[in-house]
């Protein structure tokens, strides 16, 4: 039984073509533009979904996005929202979160039990005995959610992109388009946003039954159309309003980030469903609902349709549902009186008009499926009551229902729109507006069709005259006429089932026993009832709620308020969010050459550095050992382009260092290298690192690879506040490092540089600038890893220049490469410290015996304060070298295991290895000060549990080796 | 179904009563003044009425119960934490919210799901162990996992992060729970009500009334209240409260934002977090995907939300789960996180006499509130605070006694 009728003037179909689709296992056909819905509703189906909670037969209430009656699947997808996902070609779809079929839905006995089921049930019960609780919470588990996510859904990444414009007009309906086009004459960009496929909002289906509104829509677009300087964005919806006139634009394609000049919020209004009991059937729909199926899709909505209405759109929609060749059994006005000119125009059509009258019910027909009827009563509009003593029944295949409207002020609001309840029109519209933020029609309160266009010609002069242009002001709009909205379009029914929010099944009752409660503020009220929590955000119930609650309360509307307004204006998918995922690894320029030398990588920071090199088949631990042995008996080539390197230019850059950094750095020699000790100001220690000093006002730091960036931000902060005459230059990407270490480093590198290595000409802790294999290089000479060891800073571009030539020359003496694995078992060995593995978030210098670091008697530096402080006190904990005992066979500690006295933790490792060069294992551990003297014992309890016995030695801890 | 529920079939009128009456004017003066109707004071006023027998008590409430920082977090309960007495004290409220449903006669969903904190790097790796360790050796279930045990809880998560951030473990906490939040805040609110204490809506603390170093009231928009004992417990606005007494503390003030998907079926039973890829996620018992990510870097005292926030999470979203591309993000909201340097609460008496101060609780705080709400009380009704939140004292800040638990928040904030 087809509803399809004949082609509508402005209809969205493509009549050409054929879409062949299947529903719940049945074939079925569309045309090209149907959306899900029209396409099965044009079918003479009428069950398409089945309610969140109770289970219950839904059909159409919105067709526009504003409830989720309606959510299928195709098997790919889920949660799809059939009133506006277009049909196509092949699909299979069926309803989700039903079991069986969506027409004999199994889960639908919860309905029959909702009784058991009063508001907060879940609080209320399940709880007692607590054992009983999981078995409880696995089946309410398996009874909530919706679509069954598809665990195979490609990743997809929709495109970003930013724009700008003068301003953006939300919402091509008659206001919109009207503002639009003058801003455009005045010479500004506009970007104008519609969430449907085609532009037009109402100006396109209420129509009264006159074709005429798509001639004046089609002259609207034809101008706009007309400005090169408009962009208009259809199938596209403003998602939010986030500060500085920042509003995502989400499409199909992606997202378009529009940051606005100003902004003109035309965005319309919901239609509110009213309130009785069944109001839920299928075939009971919003008057817009109808309309839309009309014009846009050529379905009728019903063939015997009664209309219930509590304002004039209801007589338009009658008026439409006879042209589409509904037979219209009765206008049913909740008023006493409806517009005489439309009441006399239905009465000539024969259509029977009811006024002061409700529906009492929907009766359902025997299979539950749709409307056979509706029982209608006398309404006493002043307070509330449906006088049922003369109640009738009209049969009927169908109800459109029109009592009002709620703004589409979701962006208003989150723009910090203060908004007032009208109680002439019985809704909230803006009072007091953002810099730069407009509204124009429906949602600023204006609904005749003429004066919408006015207030689209108001609004676009206001922004225009805010963008600093010539315009004609004018004053706002006052709605004329009866009100769009009944103040109170519900009917109360002692058995209830009289539904406000379709998404989570919320009767009339259900707020009324939640006030008794106590949840009787909209805040608590939404959060005990779940009203608007769903996922269509309370578009069809949150006013009335607020209705609901004021009754309750005996309050005006406004006191009662709404509750806060949050992105998103409709729920937006992941992967439009998500964009384009940015990690941002860094890579040295020998990354490929360590992937090719089978290097393991690790992350340090943001960079992939190689921490070990080993064989084919060979373990860690073995491939570690060994380059750790080549470093201590030949020579090891590390790649250190991933420190931190910042150059301070300027003659207080010494100044600078004093204060930033524990030591001296005035007296410091063009030429030398001294250490830098970075505490915050609680005396914490941050980081360390080495200062070279090039010139006079030049210094050259180097730093740890993961905490560089914090560091330099660091210093970046305080030189805002101290302002010396200096700069800092991060040259961290700008530079690579090379590490060449080991008995054997001096004679490889002298081959390839004039540079006098002698102990006497470049000792320990010095810098010098020279020439290595040709490169400009910076070498420090240092003992981090080894007495002999040089690093080697050239252009990041050089580097790997110059390691293959210090490979070539170093092969003969033994030279390998080894990774930062290796470099934290050698610096070990040598018995450093490290910031960030031998310290945490509390640890200050005395407890790691770096006293020597701190010069206390320098004018400031950060944390110095703190540091005198802590220097009176008892140390509480302290940073020792150990060693296990010689052969030792046990479960080998780790880093982080406790030391453990008695029941109590008095310490923890914080760094241990086997040592293959000193053969034993060596580490650090915090332990109580009484545990520090050389020679005592503390005991390590490893991830098993086993206590191991480890012995206080010095560093270094080459010192300890087996033999010596 | 449940007996209890027949009830509600069988009798006409609903038979629940109100779960706290409507108070509207306060009386002219109470033994203590709560200061904050959030989870954390409306336990106190429980705590203290039936622990201690004093219920003559005011809570007042700015806006409405519950509807700060225990309305806004992402209701996940742990305490694997990082220094001894935060596990002792984490654990204590553990206990506490696993019998709370009886106690309260409230059901809270509180549902022990098993909380991964995924490690990425070999950093990450060191500081779960130590956290393991830590927690073993008082007595609270946590391990150090490879990524076998995680895949077996969770066999949707990409171990390989998409390739870019690989999952090298976890710290496995037993009892990670989450819980519904709302309901913390009423089933105390209700509790303290039946047991004698006054709650306040809509009723804001304009003044703290000090002589002498000591309270003697508060005014407020409702008018002047006596009293000799104020508690302040209100997480993101501590800051006003302890200007008003002239009090310093080194509390900083961070937007913390989260949000929330489409319900769909339940399929992520644990809860897992991510510090690397600052993701925290569990799937409510409405089947929605709650998720969180770090502290918004810059200090704002605004519940605003913002794009990037919510742009950065998803991204590492997909991540972890590449087949959420078409789940829909439904809602964003924010919360304002008052900050310590230390990461561990403020709790305790302060140099005003009679003014006590619950505050710093960060990103950490629900998951405190019973054993907050306890402590508090005593320290209330003996004017002393207890051992087990000694730690937590506001002069560990002059003393450089802090109680690092930077290393145990959740993403690395």
């Amino acid at each position: 039984m087809t509803l399809r009728i004949a082609k509508q003037t402005g209809e969205w179909l493509n009549r050409d073509k054929k879409i062949h689709f299947e529903f719940e296992g049945q074939a079925l056909t569309a045309f090209k533009g149907d959306t899900i819905t029209s396409a099965l509703w044009a079918a003479g189906l009428t069950v398409l979904g089945r309610s969140f909670k109770y289970h219950r037969a839904r059909g159409i209430l919105s067709l526009a996005n504003h409830d989720v009656n309606i959510l299928v699947t195709d098997g790919i997808d889920t949660n799809m929202r059939a009133d506006v996902v277009e049909v196509t070609e092949g699909m299979k779809l069926s309803a989700v979160n039903t079991s069986g079929s969506v027409k004999k839905d199994k889960n639908s006995y919860i309905d029959s039990i909702s009784p058991l089921l009063p508001v907060g049930f879940y609080y209320k019960a399940f709880h007692t005995p607590r054992r009983l609780f999981p078995f409880w919470e696995n089946i309410i588990r398996k009874a909530a959610g919706l679509g069954i996510v598809n665990f195979n859904y490609p990743r997809i990444l929709k495109r970003k992109q930013h724009t700008h414009c003068d301003v953006l007009v939300i919402g091509a309906g008659p206001s919109g388009l009207t503002a639009a086009y003058l801003a455009a004459q005045a010479g500004l960009t506009v970007t104008i946003v519609d969430e449907n496929k085609q532009a037009g909002g109402s100006l396109g289906y209420d129509r009264a039954g006159d074709a005429a509104s798509v001639a004046q829509l089609q002259d609207l677009l034809n101008k706009v159309t007309s400005q090169d300087n408009i962009t208009l964005l259809t199938a596209s919806y403003a998602a939010g309003y986030y500060p500085d006139h920042l509003i995502p634009i989400v499409s199909a394609q992606g997202i378009s980030k529009v940051r606005a000049r100003a902004v003109i919020v035309a965005s319309g209004a919901f239609e509110q469903p009213p309130v009785f009991r069944y109001n839920d059937l299928p075939a009971v729909m919003l008057g817009s609902a109808a309309q839309r199926l009309i014009y846009r899709y050529g379905v009728k909505p019903f063939n015997h349709g009664l209309v219930l209405t509590a304002n004039d759109y209801g007589y338009r929609v009658a008026l439409d549902l006879l042209q589409a060749g509904t037979k219209v059994v009765a206008v049913v006005d909740m008023r006493k009186a409806g517009d005489a000119a439309y009441t006399a125009k239905l009465i000539e059509h024969g259509v029977k008009i009811y006024t002061g009258h409700c529906v009492y019910e929907a009766l359902a027909s025997s299979d539950k499926s749709s409307v056979k009827g509706a029982v209608i009563c006398a309404y006493d509009d002043k307070n509330n009551l449906a006088l049922t003593s003369n109640k009738f029944t009209l049969a009927c295949d169908g109800i459109a229902m029109s009592a009002g409207w709620t703004g589409a002020s979701a962006l208003l609001y989150q723009a910090g729109t203060g908004m007032q309840f009208n109680y002439q029109i019985e809704q909230f519209i803006p009072s007091r507006l953002p810099d730069g933020m407009f509204a124009a029609g429906k949602v600023n309160g204006v609904f005749n069709l003429e004066q919408r266009l006015q207030d689209g010609v108001r609004a676009a002069n206001a922004a225009i005259g805010y963008l600093g242009l010539k315009a004609v002001q004018t004053e706002a709009i006052t709605h004329t006429g009866s009100s769009p909205s009944h103040p109170y379009p519900m009917v109360p029914h002692e058995k209830g089932k009289n539904f406000v929010d379709f998404d989570e099944d919320i009767q009339i009752k259900d707020f009324v026993n939640a006030a008794k409660e106590g949840f009787d503020n909209i805040e608590l009220m939404k959060r005990f009832t779940t009203v608007g929590m769903g996922p269509s955000q309370g578009k069809h119930s949150n006013m009335n709620a607020i209705r609901i609650l004021a009754k309750i309360r005996n309050l005006p509307v406004e006191k009662i308020g709404t509750t806060t307004s949050r992105p998103f204006f409709h729920p937006t998918p992941i992967g439009h969010l998500a964009g384009r995922g940015f990690h941002a690894h860094r890579l040295t320029s020998l990354h490929d050459w360590h992937h090719t030398h089978g290097a393991v990588f690790t992350d340090i920071g943001a960079w992939k550095r190689a921490a070990y090199y080993p064989a084919p088949g060979q373990a860690k631990q073995d491939a570690i050992q060994a380059e750790a042995m080549a470093v201590r008996h030949s020579a090891g080539i590390i790649d250190s382009s991933s420190f931190g390197k910042i150059e301070l230019h300027g003659p207080d850059a010494a100044e600078f260092l004093e204060r930033f950094f524990t030591g001296v750095y005035k007296t410091q020699k063009v030429g030398a290298c001294r250490y830098l000790m970075l505490l915050d100001e609680s005396g914490v220690v941050v980081d360390d690192g080495i200062a070279s000093r090039l010139a006079e006002d030049l210094f050259y730091l180097s730093i740890g690879t993961s905490n560089a960036a914090a560091v330099y931000r660091e210093m970046q902060r305080y030189q805002q506040m101290w302002q010396l005459n200096l700069g800092l230059v991060n040259v961290t990407g700008a530079f690579g490092a090379i590490g060449i270490a080991g008995p054997a480093a001096r004679i490889i590198l002298a081959t390839l540089t004039d540079l006098d290595l002698s102990d006497e000409a470049f000792p320990i802790s010095c810098v010098r600038e020279a020439k290595v294999a040709g490169v400009a290089a910076r070498v420090i000479r240092l003992s981090f890893v080894s007495d002999k060891t040089y690093e080697l800073h050239v252009p990041m571009s050089q580097v790997p220049h110059v390691w293959h030539a210090l490979m070539t020359v170093g092969e003969k003496h033994g030279l390998r490469p080894f990774g930062s694995d290796t470099q934290r078992l050698l610096r070990l060995e040598m018995g450093h410290a490290m910031p960030g593995v031998d310290t945490d978030g509390l640890t200050n210098p005395f407890e790691i015996a770096a006293d020597w670091a701190i010069k206390m008697n320098k004018a400031y530096f950060i944390g110095q304060r703190s540091l005198a402080i802590l220097a009176k006190r008892p140390l509480r904990k302290q940073l020792v070298p150990f060693v296990l005992a010689q052969n030792f066979a046990g479960e080998m500690p780790m880093d982080c295991n406790l030391v453990i006295e008695g029941q109590d933790i008095i310490g923890r490792v914080t760094s241990i290895s086997y040592s293959q060069f000193i053969g034993r294992c060596i580490g650090f551990a915090y332990v109580t000060p009484d545990k520090t003297a050389l020679g005592s014992t503390f005991s390590i309890r490893t991830d098993n549990g086993s206590l191991v016995t480890a012995t206080v030695v010095a560093t270094p801890f080459l010192n300890n080796q087996k033999d010596a | 179904m449940p007996l209890r529920l027949l009830k509600y079939a069988l009798s006409k009128e609903h038979p629940a009563p109100r779960f706290f009456k409507a108070h509207e004017t306060p009386k002219k003066s109470y033994d203590v003044v709560i200061i904050g109707g959030g989870g954390h004071g409306l336990a106190a006023a429980y705590y203290l009425a039936k622990d201690h027998g004093i219920t003559n008590v005011a809570v007042l409430e700015k806006g409405y119960i519950g509807g700060g920082n225990t309305g806004r977090n992402t209701t996940i309960v742990r305490s694997n934490y990082l220094t001894p007495e935060g596990v002792n004290f984490y654990d204590a409220s553990v206990k506490i919210y696993e019998g709370l449903s009886e106690e309260l006669d409230l059901n809270l969903f509180y549902s022990t799901r098993g909380h991964f904190t995924l490690a990425h790097t070999e950093s990450a790796i060191r500081t779960m162990r130590w956290r393991a360790e830590v927690n073993k050796h008082v007595g609270v279930e946590s391990r150090v996992v490879g990524p076998d045990e995680i895949a077996k809880a969770c066999p949707q998560l990409d171990l390989s992060c998409s390739g870019q951030a690989p999952i090298l473990g976890a710290l496995f906490h037993a009892p990670g729970s989450v819980a519904r939040h709302d309901g913390v805040a009423w089933g105390y609110a209700r509790g303290a009500d039946r047991l004698g204490a006054e709650i306040f809506q809509n009723t804001e603390v304009l003044s703290i009334d000090v002589k002498n170093g000591k309270v003697c009231g508060v005014k407020t928009n409702k008018g002047y209240i006596e009293t000799k004992q104020v508690l302040s417990a209100v997480a993101g606005f501590t800051p006003r409260i302890t200007e008003m007494v002239g009090l310093e503390t080194p509390i900083v003030i961070h937007p913390l934002q989260a949000c929330v998907t489409e319900p769909m079926k339940p399929w992520l039973d644990s809860i897992l977090v991510s510090g690397s890829l600052h993701v925290y996620v569990s799937q409510s018992s409405r089947g929605e995907l709650v998720m969180g990510s770090s502290l918004d870097p810059y200090e704002v005292h605004s519940t605003r939300s913002t794009l990037d926030f919510v742009e950065g999470l998803t991204s590492h979203m997909l991540d972890m789960f590449p087949f959420l591309s078409n789940v829909k993000v439904v809602r964003q909201w924010a919360g304002m996180a008052d900050m310590t340097p230390d990461f561990a609460p403020i709790m305790g008496k302060t140099p005003i006499e009679g003014f006590y101060l619950d505050a710093g609780w960060g990103t950490w705080g629900f998951k405190a509130t019973p054993i907050s709400g306890k402590t508090m009380a005593q320290t209330i009704a003996n004017d002393s605070a207890p051992d087990l939140i000694h730690s937590f004292r506001l002069s560990r800040f002059e003393d450089y006694e802090l109680t690092g638990e930077k290393g145990a928040a959740s993403v690395g904030h």
